[in-house]
């Protein structure tokens, strides 16, 4: 049986799968069922200065793909709408009985040291674990100067971790915004600033629809839309890659990561873990399904590590890092080529015209015996994969890798004008 | 005594009746359309395309269902297949477009329920959208029609689109044909021959003349000196007999009289025995049993002569009958009806089975006895040359000769639907009259008028 427990900046959690600051963990009511159902820990849904902020009603819109629902949602919502009192006695509450939980408080107020110097000790009284410093919040509290106003500026990201270090006890964990050209802007600031840890992504900024009657983007407030954060299976790609360059940033390897984006499933963890992360936080999938759908979680977790031999988390953690390199380092001798499996081919087409329209020409169409036959042309495919992506059938186009004879990088390619020339 | 075998009208109360003839597959819901829209793969160069005789294009329509694009659905289809509504009701899909779908060489692939998506967007059409097509400016054609069937109103549509003026003769009171005289009433349900008509006819410029018989009222030649061209799609007039002793015997009649008499008249006044027997294997014959058993009929036997791969009626509708509780009994030829006290009681069969020249053979010895109080005679129906005598237009192998046009051995004068070679299906008829249209057309712009 794998051992799933981790150790977070010294926040211990049964299991890495922890929920993210939300309205899922906006309640002790909901924080003590996600605790119920098994979760690891909670990110507390982002505390503010009183008077607490007003939501507004409308709030979520849900991209739908081919009758998919909810493959991206974005919100409008903003922090916690309670009164800091009110939250901070409910996080006592529920961290006296569940000691042996991850609880975690996320926090967002003016960008004055005096601001910070004020909540902190409140929030320390709870007992909580550490601290999430939100400089993520894409949407309204922006417009206040606060959250990814301050994610943006790697100065205001050092200033305001470095007044929290100096006023805490508790980890401080800095969550970054992906509303900027580069991550490791934002996060070295972070490490300057002292950071423990810093977790990514937040939302993406984003429009999720327009109402085309109400000719109004959504989710529509009385006619009118704004934008909001976007999250969901559908930003994965731009966390692992945000999460991948920090975790192989030599000045940045050492700082612990907790990765969010999109992570519904086991197989999702296991990939944000093998690119760089210690915990892992998830949102979308339990405002889906509800938070049962940790069982599967931590059980397909585990099940796989036993299957790999990957005794811990830590075994897991940065395991593909060393090989998700710069472009320039791949080798341009490899070559793959797809190969269509004709007993398994339904002679649906589509890797026929995918690439016939839009690639290579690779894959002719013929007819055998009076039946429809696609065949790949060797010579003109490039390994792209794309047939092998449209195919709708498992395992029916697989790419076949050549023999490979050395390795040869665009840097000393013949066809590199500024190529360098090895051993010279 | 009774005077005569148990037939009788009523055997079901109103109630009871209306159930039974109701649409015997309800359609889809919008969701449910969505969600079977959005199975489909959108096949390039798709397989159902190629096996739909109108050649609909198939993985478009679906994909405009999918996208909530309703109007261009409906158009997609009828564009090539006006009747397309009826289509999606009656077509052996499970033969045709289903059999092909991609999804049936899946492992527990489970075709794309094309026929139902069809009729999805078809009905949204007459629902929302109404006649979809326009007439192009008048070209002062005068064109006749003999048929209001499928084939006939495919061509009168086709040909009114390209201006021509059109007029239909017909036998019966209704356009329609076997749709609305021959298909069992539960597959167009809620009077949608009619209101396909409706549609159809709704492009303008087709007038219908019902109670016209060719070689009575009109003949070829007739129509062909009053009108610029003749479509003939005068369908399968003739029924074979069974040719057996006792054939005249009240009770046993031809299944094609009992289903008309069915659609035509309130169900609560068709008489029906108390115990049935419907001798064929096609899909008459199935249509005849299971309306049988739906007006309340006790016991229904379909007997066919041979192997149930040897019916014309698929497995899909071999199902329903069982379904529907009719007994299917098969390798066994009728060798006489038995009466008793001059009384239709029942039918004798001879069992058969592949003789040693691979042919059938039955055992003139080894015969059995279904009793039966009514029998409907499905073993075929013919084309009836009769109107036709005198014309110089060629019969061939019983039906009328064309060329790839479409036109018989007679300048002007064009043939489609089951009075021609081929596959005796609505569809395929609606795609004979679509073509003789374009072909009529075709003529007529060649010659440059």
């Amino acid at each position: 049986m794998a051992d799933l427990r981790t150790n977070f900046v010294g926040i211990r959690s049964p299991n890495p799968f922890w929920l993210a600051s939300a309205p899922p963990t906006d309640k002790e009511y909901n924080v003590r069922r996600a605790f119920e159902a098994g979760w690891g820990g909670v990110v507390w849904k982002t505390l503010g200065e009183d008077p607490p902020v007003v939501n507004v009603s409308s709030r979520y819109g849900s991209l739908d793909y081919n009758g998919t629902r909810m493959i991206g949602l974005n919100n409008i919502e903003l922090i916690s709408d309670r009164p800091l009192a009110t939250n901070i006695a409910e996080i006592k509450s529920v961290k006296r009985d569940y000691p042996d939980r991850a609880v975690v408080v996320s926090l967002m107020v003016p960008c004055v040291e005096e601001s910070w110097k004020a909540i902190l000790p409140i929030v320390e009284e709870t007992g909580a674990d550490g601290i999430e410093l939100n400089f993520g919040c894409p949407h309204g509290m922006s417009e206040r100067n606060m959250g990814a106003a301050v994610g943006q500026v790697p100065e205001y990201v050092e200033m305001v971790t470095r007044w929290c270090k100096q006023n805490t006890r508790m980890p401080v964990i800095v969550k970054l915004t992906p509303n900027i050209t580069n991550i490791l802007m934002p996060a070295r600031a972070a490490l300057r600033g002292g950071a423990d840890a810093v977790s990514l992504i937040n939302t993406v900024q984003s429009v999720i629809g327009v109402d085309l009657d109400l000719m109004a983007p959504m989710p529509v407030v009385d006619g009118q839309g704004t934008h909001g954060g976007y999250c969901g299976p559908a930003v994965k790609p731009i966390a692992l890659r945000m999460i991948g360059d920090i975790a192989r940033d030599p000045e940045l390897a050492r700082l612990p990561i907790s990765g969010i984006g999109g992570i519904g499933s086991w197989r999702d963890a296991a990939e944000f873990l093998a690119m760089g992360a210690t915990t892992l936080q998830v949102c979308t999938a339990a405002m889906h399904y509800g938070f049962r759908i940790v069982e599967d979680m931590t059980d397909g977790l585990s099940a796989w590590m036993d299957q790999k031999g990957y005794a811990t988390i830590a075994d897991v953690t940065g395991r593909a890092v060393e090989r998700f390199v710069p472009w320039n380092r791949l080798n341009m001798k490899f070559k793959t080529i797809a190969k269509i499996d004709q007993d398994a081919c339904i002679k649906c087409g589509l890797c026929h015209i995918a690439c016939e329209d839009t690639s290579h020409q690779a894959i002719a169409r013929s007819k055998v015996d009076g039946e429809r036959h696609y065949e790949v042309i060797d010579e003109e495919c490039v390994g792209c994969n794309l047939c092998a992506h449209v195919c709708p059938v498992d395992e029916c186009i697989t790419m076949q890798p050549q023999p490979v004879d050395g390795v040869l990088t665009w840097p000393e390619h013949p066809s590199n004008p500024a190529r360098v020339t090895v051993g010279s | 005594m009774p005077q005569g075998p148990d037939i009788a009208p009523g055997r079901l109360t109103d109630v009871e009746l209306a159930l039974n003839f109701s649409d015997a597959h309800p359609p889809l819901t919008h969701a449910q359309a969505v969600v079977e829209a959005d199975r489909c793969f959108y096949c390039y160069d798709a397989p159902c395309i190629e096996a739909c005789p109108t050649g609909i294009d198939i993985p478009r329509f679906i994909r405009a269902i999918a996208t909530d694009n309703m109007a261009g659905s409906a158009r997609i289809i009828l564009e090539s297949n006006i009747l397309g509504g009826s289509c999606a009701r009656v077509c052996p899909t499970e033969i045709l477009c289903e059999q092909k779908c991609v999804h049936n060489t899946r492992e527990e692939g489970q075709p794309i329920r094309i026929g139902m998506l069809q009729r999805h967007a078809t009905d949204w059409q007459m629902d929302h959208g109404g006649q979809p097509f326009t007439r192009a400016a008048p070209t002062g054609q005068r064109i006749a029609i003999v048929g209001a069937g499928p084939a006939g109103l495919a061509c009168a549509h086709r040909l009114a689109m390209h201006g021509h003026d059109v007029v239909i003769h017909d036998r019966h009171a209704l356009a329609g044909g076997l749709n609305e005289y021959g298909v069992a009433a539960y597959k167009l349900a809620d009077d949608f021959a009619q209101r396909e008509v409706d549609f159809l006819l709704s492009i303008g410029g087709i007038t219908f003349e019902g109670g016209k018989v060719l070689g009575r009222n009109m003949t070829v030649a007739s129509l062909r000196r009053e009108y610029d061209a003749v479509f003939l799609a005068v369908g399968l007039a003739g029924v074979r007999s069974l040719g057996i002793e006792g054939e005249d015997l009240d009770g046993v009649m031809n299944a094609v009289d009992f289903i008309e008499g069915l659609r035509s008249a309130n169900r609560q006044t068709v008489p029906v025995g108390r115990r049935v027997v419907v001798i064929g294997g096609g899909n008459t014959a199935v249509d005849a049993a299971v309306q049988a058993r739906r007006l309340g009929a006790e016991d229904v036997t379909l007997v066919y002569r041979r192997g149930a791969e040897n019916m014309s009626a698929t497995p899909v509708e071999r199902e329903w009958a069982q379904t529907n509780g009719v007994t299917v009994r098969l390798w066994a030829a009728p060798v006489r009806l038995v009466a008793r006290d001059g009384v239709l009681d029942g039918i004798e069969f001879a069992r058969g089975r592949i003789g040693p020249d691979g042919r059938p053979a039955y055992d003139p010895d080894d015969t059995f006895v279904v009793a039966a109080d009514m029998v409907l005679k499905a073993v075929g129906q013919t084309f009836m040359p009769d109107p036709l005598n005198g014309e110089s237009i060629a019969i061939s192998g019983g039906r009328i000769m064309v060329d790839a046009t479409g036109q018989t051995t007679m300048q002007g004068v064009y043939a489609g639907g089951d009075c021609t070679p081929g596959e005796d299906l609505t569809v395929a008829a609606v795609r004979d009259g679509r073509d003789a249209a374009e072909a009529i057309h075709a003529a007529y712009m060649a010659a440059g008028r």
